[in-house]
């Protein structure tokens, strides 16, 4: 039974990495490339939910939902770097945040005017329902082991992207040295516009994948990039190894500290109220644990990223 | 100082400090007494955005996390009072302290306890240095708004109400004319010793900072020190500013730290204007005043503010006491 328990809390964790991954894959090349800080990257993300969420509830198709999804959060991406985010990559990072701020607040603020305040629920697609027993006498959601699927397929198709492609010849080559990339007369503003749409068009996947297993609310972005961070902070900035590590170790710790500490608690104090608060409260903060922890050994992340 | 010259910004300033102090007895003649609650408020955040100021605009630390200190400051003045009311004795403290509504107690508490929160915060945050800054004292604030979501003794998600405002002596700070004047007070007072530190030896070191680190460091100064307790003071002064929140509201919850709150409080020290002492309490009005106007017009008012923030950003750094007092107000 325990062992069971222990399988299915560690495909949670997985699930969550891999939601994680998205967020943080996108934002973390943002960063390393055109030295931004993105708040609003959740924002796309939440985009992308509701657009899944519409959609799918208008066509009847989840699967119509995501595929519209993707090229509106997409195109929302760019359309931000082209009108305000360009003018912000020579500033300082504190720039970026406000501005980026503001970008929240208009897009909370719009969602909310077009889809009204109240969160939306979105059935699991029929192809997906129900669970499958991986081995016998347990049974786990399909639509998470999914989930976990396109996450490790979209995790391989960036690999190859930034490895094999001219373009990800040029994401590289553009993270580790703008002004030369430049000068040798490649359009380094398209490059940007190209980036800053592709992790759009991740954050928006996630946010569409989300969209059965979690709320589609106002907020819902705020509460994952908060996580990315963490993610990203742990990894280290810029490096999609970096993301990919830290979205499964933060996937794991999060998961675990939430369904073990409690009962490890209570089994150490007598007080069995005591011992829930202290559990709630340790098991929300374990993330930001890790993360001090990580910081004091490595304060520029696990994996360092281009020098 | 010297002798004060009349100029443009001694201008501005005396114009302010004349409305502020001139306030509650027109807003009482007008019978308009919303006026005061509001900008007790407004002088409420104008002393948490001052002491952001302090970090951000004079020691270039850029910490999205400053709604921590102000939400610890709060809890403490309001888990002071709740054990007070309930005459029980405090968990995990030597002795069987049960709480107080002494305000000196209950407001000195709350600034050591979130100069203790910011020690701790700082010591780790302060081993990294630009957007990991950013995003580390950001993690760190949620981490600490989750604590409290999740401290069902005090009320959890719901908040904590207080059954009085703290006891002042020789004062009602139930009144809430009384109220804003020992708010004003206490930001003149938390000015004008930001004035002193920034203008002293330590200050220069801080400025210095702000430009070059590594020559700061080069010329023999800790700077990790000197950053750590430019911090604590500032982390300080957000407690003494949660602690006047807890009181006005006479009510505390988690909402107080939510990261929201602390990029507010960045959007008013960049509005009023960085780098200066009095730019954000300017930035402090700006924002609250706009969102009361805005409110009013329509419940969508966010829509407007964001990108009002963007353009801001984009076009006019200096913030609004730049713009009224000229290049003199750079100096504070």
């Amino acid at each position: 039974m325990t062992f069971f328990l222990f399988l299915e809390q560690t495909l949670n964790a997985f699930q969550l990495g891999v939601m994680l991954f998205l967020m943080a894959a996108g934002l973390t090349l943002v960063f390393g490339i055109m030295n931004m800080i993105n708040l609003a990257h959740g924002s796309f993300y939440m985009i992308g939910a509701y657009v899944a969420a519409y959609v799918g509830h208008v066509t009847g198709n989840f699967f119509i939902g995501v595929a519209v999804a993707l090229p509106v959060a997409a195109l929302t991406g760019m359309a931000v770097e082209i009108t305000a985010l360009r003018k912000l990559y020579n500033r300082d990072h504190l720039d970026q945040v406000l501005a980026t701020f503001g970008l929240i607040l208009f897009f909370n603020e719009l969602t909310s005017i077009i889809w009204g305040p109240q969160a939306i629920f979105v059935p699991i697609p029929g192809l997906f329902e129900g669970s499958v027993e991986l081995i016998p006498g347990a049974p786990y959601p399909i639509y998470r082991l999914v989930i976990i699927g396109a996450g490790l397929v979209v995790a391989l198709l960036l690999r190859l992207l930034i490895v094999k492609t001219r373009t990800g010849m040029l994401i590289r080559a553009g993270a580790s040295n703008r002004e030369m990339v430049s000068a040798l007369g490649v359009d380094i503003d398209r490059l940007y516009t190209v980036v800053f749409g592709l992790g759009a068009l991740l954050a928006g996947l996630a946010g569409a994948l989300a969209g059965p297993i979690l709320a589609t609310e106002i907020g819902m972005g705020e509460n994952i990039l908060i996580l990315t961070f963490v993610v990203i902070i742990v990894g280290g900035i810029g490096s999609i190894r970096g993301a990919l590590i830290g979205a499964l170790l933060v996937g794991v710790v999060d998961t675990y500290g939430r369904a073990f500490l409690p009962a490890i608690l209570r089994s150490l104090f007598e007080d069995p109220s005591v011992a829930d608060g202290v559990g709630a409260s340790a098991s929300s903060m374990s993330i930001y644990i890790l993360m001090a922890v990580v910081l004091i050994f490595k304060p520029r992340g696990l994996f360092q990223a281009y020098g | 100082m010297g002798s004060v010259e009349l100029n443009r910004k001694t201008i501005v300033l005396l114009v302010g400090l004349v409305f502020l102090i001139a306030l509650p007895p027109v807003a009482l003649a007008m019978d308009e007494e919303f006026f005061i609650s509001l900008f007790s408020r407004i002088l409420v955040y104008a002393l948490a955005a001052v002491s952001l100021d302090l970090i951000l605009g004079y020691a270039g630390m850029a910490s999205l996390g400053h709604g921590a200190f102000l939400g610890v400051g709060a809890y403490v003045v309001g888990i002071l009072a709740f054990h007070a009311s309930e005459e029980v004795a405090i968990p995990f403290l030597p002795g069987d302290w049960a709480g107080t509504f002494n305000a000196l107690i209950a407001w000195v508490s709350a600034i050591v306890v979130s100069g203790l929160f910011a020690l701790v915060i700082g010591a780790l945050s302060l081993r990294t240095s630009g957007v990991y800054f950013i995003m580390i004292t950001l993690a760190f604030a949620q981490m600490i708004y989750f604590f409290f979501i999740s401290l069902s003794a005090y009320g959890g998600e719901d908040g904590l109400n207080m059954e009085q405002r703290n006891a002042f002596p020789m004062l009602d700070l139930g009144d809430d004319t009384s109220f804003y004047y020992v708010c004003l007070g206490l930001l003149l007072a938390f000015v004008y010793v930001c004035h002193r530190i920034v203008n002293s030896r330590f200050g220069m070191v801080m400025r210095g900072c702000k430009q070059n680190e590594t020559r700061m460091r080069a010329l023999g100064y800790s700077t990790y020190k000197y950053k750590l307790v430019c911090f604590v003071i500032a982390g300080a002064g957000a407690g003494l500013a949660g602690a006047l929140a807890a009181n006005q509201n006479e009510f505390v919850s988690p909402g107080l730290m939510h990261w929201t709150r602390s990029g507010e409080v960045m959007i008013m020290v960049i509005l009023g204007g960085i780098g200066t002492l009095f730019g954000p309490i300017f930035g402090a009005a700006a924002l609250l005043l706009m969102e009361e106007v805005l409110a009013a017009y329509t419940q969508h008012w966010m829509i407007i503010l964001g990108p009002v923030l963007i353009l801001v950003v984009l076009f006019a750094k200096r913030g609004i006491y730049g713009f009224l007092a000229g290049d003199r107000g750079r100096d504070g």
